[in-house]
């Protein structure tokens, strides 16, 4: 299953080339640029792991560029996304959200029904490759 | 065949109308420094002519553009480096044309574990511009050896040879103390392609600063004045602590400076033109001319 989590991920995965200019945009609206991952990709798991520091007053993207690859070579199958975050007043919130590393297999998740009192249903998701410990589930 | 093909070659013209004009905006605003400029030209006409050859498809290797600004303090360095992004950037060499200008404090951390990160931030800052080290010589202490001056080299020389696209970095010093840190470094000394000297102005050239200067300000020396300047000049470069085009450019605010409390105490109607020009007066005042050879 595919999963579609922050910007384009609807569409066939983003070349290089496409990530540089995403990010030269965010840079350009000098919104600061981070690189996180993970491997617990629920939809309700909002903070994910920092891979080195947020970078600020960057100009171009090749660091960013340089930071994302060496984030792949370390999780080369774990969820990667790139954020850019806007400080300015009244934002101060990412403004930029999107996947650029996912594992080659994913699994997905599954509904679980939990019957409560009077007949009522509880409903929730469970990712399968969580049930495996960290560091062994994609 | 070979005949045939090279009559329809394809022939190209070297543009350069926004390098040319930043040359010649250096050439103005950059008094002397014939050696220095000369050398731009040269790199400025080289990079030119090597991406006229891409456009043919002739191999080209990307030319590296390290290079090393050697010479006393005042003599431009700073300027040329920020004149030099410009060009570079006119080129298509770097992709924006900033300049990152940094010291040791801003390479070199406090403890164990802090100077790689910090070094790594700085590069990333400056890619697709130009990060200007200045006074580079004091990255390495050798009488230290647990500094972590050299730390942050090694991770610099990474980054200047595997990041050739994305950064050019030009250290700048002393000549002296450069000579001596790339004699201890000979790593980055090989990895510098353009090592250029800035010589020292002639008093000429100062005084033809000290116009430049003031005209930018929208001052002007009076006929006394700037004979009293060239005097002043000549007495200057003799003392210590002598620093070129800086330390004229502090003594115009100092002459500014007594000019405005000159024309204060003097009071009454004042036109454009005395608020405009420094005379002999501001620059008589000055402590070289009265001590005979005091500092």
């Amino acid at each position: 299953m595919h999963i579609t989590q922050g910007q384009f991920s609807f569409l066939p995965a983003l070349t290089d080339e496409q990530i540089k200019r995403q990010v030269k945009w965010a840079l350009d609206h000098e919104w600061a640029v981070s690189v996180e991952y993970t491997d617990d990709p629920h939809p309700r798991n909002t903070y994910w792991e920092m891979h080195g520091h947020p970078m600020f007053d960057l100009r171009d993207p090749a660091g960013v560029m340089e930071e994302i690859t060496a984030c792949r070579l370390a999780f080369p199958s774990h969820y990667i996304r790139v954020m850019a975050f806007d400080s300015s007043e009244g934002w101060e919130t990412p403004r930029m959200s999107f996947i650029v590393n996912r594992p080659d297999h994913e699994p997905g998740f599954r509904v679980e029904r939990q019957e409560g009192p009077g007949r009522s249903l509880r409903y929730t998701v469970r990712s399968y490759a969580v049930e495996r410990p960290e560091g062994q589930r994609y | 065949m070979n005949t045939a093909q090279s009559h329809v070659e394809r022939r190209i013209t070297l543009e350069g109308e926004g390098v040319q004009r930043v040359l010649e905006r250096v050439n103005r605003e950059l008094v002397g420094l014939a050696p220095v400029k000369a050398r731009i030209g040269q790199i400025a006409a080289l990079l030119m002519v090597d991406r006229a050859r891409r456009e043919l498809g002739l191999t080209t290797e990307p030319p590296t553009l390290h290079m090393s600004f050697t010479g006393n303090p005042g003599t431009g360095k700073t300027t040329m480096a920020l004149r030099l992004a410009e060009i570079l950037h006119e080129l298509g060499y770097v992709r924006s044309s900033h300049v990152i200008a940094v010291t040791r404090d801003d390479l070199v951390g406090q403890y164990i574990g802090h100077t790689a990160p910090k070094t790594k931030e700085v590069i990333k800052r400056a890619m697709g511009g130009v990060l200007f080290i200045d006074e580079a010589y004091y990255l390495y202490r050798p009488e230290n050896e647990r500094d972590y001056g050299q730390e942050s080299i090694e991770i610099l020389l990474q980054a200047m040879e595997n990041d050739r696209d994305d950064l050019v970095v030009i250290v700048a010093g002393y000549q002296d103390r450069m000579d001596r840190f790339f004699q201890s470094n000979p790593g980055l000394h090989s990895r510098i392609a353009h090592h250029i000297e800035f010589p020292d102005y002639s008093a000429e050239e100062l005084l033809t600063v000290g116009d430049l200067l003031l005209e930018e300000q929208g001052y002007h020396f009076t006929e006394a004045g700037r004979q009293a300047f060239a005097d002043y000049l000549e007495r200057r470069m003799q003392q210590p602590h002598f620093s070129n085009a800086r330390s004229v450019r502090n003594a115009l605010d100092r002459f500014r400076l007594r000019q405005a409390m000159r024309l204060v105490e003097q009071g009454g109607s004042l036109g454009a033109e005395e608020l405009a020009a420094i005379d002999a007066r501001e620059v008589l005042a000055s402590s070289v001319f009265g001590k005979a050879s005091g500092r």
